[in-house]
């Protein structure tokens, strides 16, 4: 049986993607068959972070709609081959996916696959209720601001209660914290919030936490994901965040400033 | 291959709904009465259950038709869902409309129950005095079991999550901002308190709240409140409870 993990946060803007297309990437990496299903039905981009929109034919609503077979829908990823992508449809909305045919979709692939991460969209309506509502773990990605650390802490309510382990008063879904779009500098001088404050609120468990990189937005562009970027901070941090969720113990970085040189050598500045 | 899915389930939930408390029979003046009220607040009201409250009426031998009270709600946009306190004739009437009758909670006056487990206090020590005198010093403090059970929880209150306790509710988690717990009786909080709290709210004027560290949004009891903005900075992030003494709400530091 697979393991379903769902990235979610509620607020939009925050690193769903990206963190769904590296921890994705950085699974597949270390070997294990992973496919990650783009849930925002009619707002597609994972396909852009991947690199594959161009090879983009069928999609998940045609799979739920039994128009495609799953493996005709899965896109095998370019760079490595034990990655797969099932895009969204850009011209449907979220009232085409049921949670009969998600449930159906999973199913199948859990046989094949070792792991699948949904991607979920922003928001609590349908689209982001039916990415979490099967899944095993959560990575609750927030940015380390007011708003976005409660939408966080909304999604992580709705996790408890209104998934299917909870429905079916199973053990709850694994809830693992990741702080993206941390700025050190900006937070010593009191504009961001700090690790500190977001765990007095969320108090959850920190996965990693992922500086601000100019690298992210290049590895968006061009279509690869930032976790292959080996040199970048963010690269850096999410594979540590791949490795401490298999279980390896890794010191958590990036929290202070002190990897300052590293920052000056691959653009960290703000 | 889903076709082993049940077709339906049965659940128990507690659900909120206001209180149209009556304390005049004249149909007309109600209903003026309401509009005002509506007028003030029109999104509030607007298709609002209500349970109507017959029981001061019915002490003062101020008769009321209730189908007509039904009609006339639902002319201004309520939806009665449930009739407490009528006589005989009003049940028949509430029965006929499809309006449940709330029998449970008839005298269920939390002075009332006070008062009666008074008296058994004081029968309880003759019927045992002669056994165990020794191990049962007639001490008053220890109450008959009348009580509902306690619900305890140990996961966090998210925000946007809401807990109602028909009892006591004790919470060993944080409460988040933009949570909401409510309970009959007291509230525990054995950590952070940044939601709103609302104890006593079937009019338990002696529900406390506690809490670990006071940060709440809103507290109230038994239907008075404070905001956050009117809570004194000396007990903001302290170990307080919280009781009401003359229709003020005390706050004190637990020392």
């Amino acid at each position: 049986m697979a393991r379903i993990i769902v990235v979610t946060s509620g607020k939009g803007g925050v690193g769903k993607t990206t963190t769904s297309a590296a921890i994705a990437m950085g699974l597949a990496k270390k070997g294990h068959k992973t496919a990650v299903i783009d849930f925002d039905v009619g707002l597609r981009n994972l396909d852009l972070i991947l690199g594959c929109e161009r090879r983009v034919v069928y999609d998940f609503v045609n799979v739920i709609n039994g128009e495609a077979s799953i493996n005709q829908a899965l896109i095998r990823d370019k760079n490595c081959n034990l990655l797969y992508i099932l895009p969204a449809s850009q011209t449907r909305d979220k009232d085409a996916l049921t949670q009969e045919g998600v449930g159906r979709v999973l199913e199948e692939l859990s046989k094949e696959f070792e792991y699948i991460v949904c991607d979920s969209p922003a928001g609590i309506e349908k689209g982001a209720n039916l990415a979490l509502y099967f899944a095993d773990d959560a990575f609750v990605v927030t940015n380390p601001e007011v708003s976005s650390v409660r939408d966080s802490d909304r999604m992580l309510g709705i996790l408890s209660s209104k998934s299917r382990r909870a429905e079916r008063n199973e053990e709850p879904i694994k809830e693992y914290l990741l702080l993206t779009r941390y700025d050190p500098i900006r937070v010593k001088s009191g504009e961001m919030l700090s690790l500190d404050d977001v765990q007095e609120i969320l108090s959850l468990h920190l996965l990693g936490i992922i500086p601000e990189s100019k690298s992210v937005l290049s590895a968006s562009n061009a279509g690869i994901p930032v976790i292959l970027d080996e040199k970048s901070e963010a690269g850096q941090a999410y594979a540590d965040v791949v490795a401490r969720y298999l279980g390896e113990k890794r010191p958590h970085r990036f929290i202070d400033g002190k990897q300052g040189f590293l920052r000056r050598l691959f653009g960290g500045k703000k | 291959m889903l076709n082993t899915s049940p077709v339906l389930e049965f659940k128990s939930s507690t659900f909120f709904a206001p209180v149209l408390l009556l304390f005049n029979n004249d149909i007309a003046a109600i209903e003026q009465a309401l509009q005002e009220k509506i007028n003030l607040a029109p999104e509030f009201f607007r298709d609002s259950p209500l349970i109507v409250d017959l029981r001061e009426l019915n002490k003062q031998n101020q008769d009321l038709d209730f189908i007509q009270i039904t009609k006339v709600l639902r002319k201004i946009g309520f939806f009665p869902v449930g009739i407490r306190g009528g006589n005989e004739q009003q049940n028949r009437q509430a029965s006929s409309l499809s309006i449940p009758i709330d029998t449970v909670r008839e005298q269920g006056n939390p002075t009332i129950i006070g008062e009666t487990q008074k008296q058994e206090n004081i029968k309880q020590p003759h019927s045992q005095s002669e056994v165990t005198v020794a191990k049962e010093p007639a001490g008053p403090v220890s109450v008959p079991s009348v009580s509902v059970a306690a619900t305890l929880i140990t996961q966090p209150i998210r925000s946007g999550q809401r807990i109602y306790a028909s009892g006591d509710l004790i919470i060993m988690s944080q409460v988040s901002a933009g949570a909401e717990i409510m309970a009959e009786g007291n509230i525990h909080v054995y950590n952070t308190l940044r939601g709103r709290a609302l104890a006593g709210v079937h009019d338990n004027t002696a529900a406390r709240i506690f809490c670990f560290d006071l940060q709440a949004e809103l507290i109230s009891i038994a239907g008075d409140y404070k905001t956050s903005e009117d809570l004194n900075k000396q007990i903001y992030k302290k170990p307080v409870q919280i009781y009401l003494q003359n229709h003020a709400l005390i706050i004190k530091e637990i020392a």
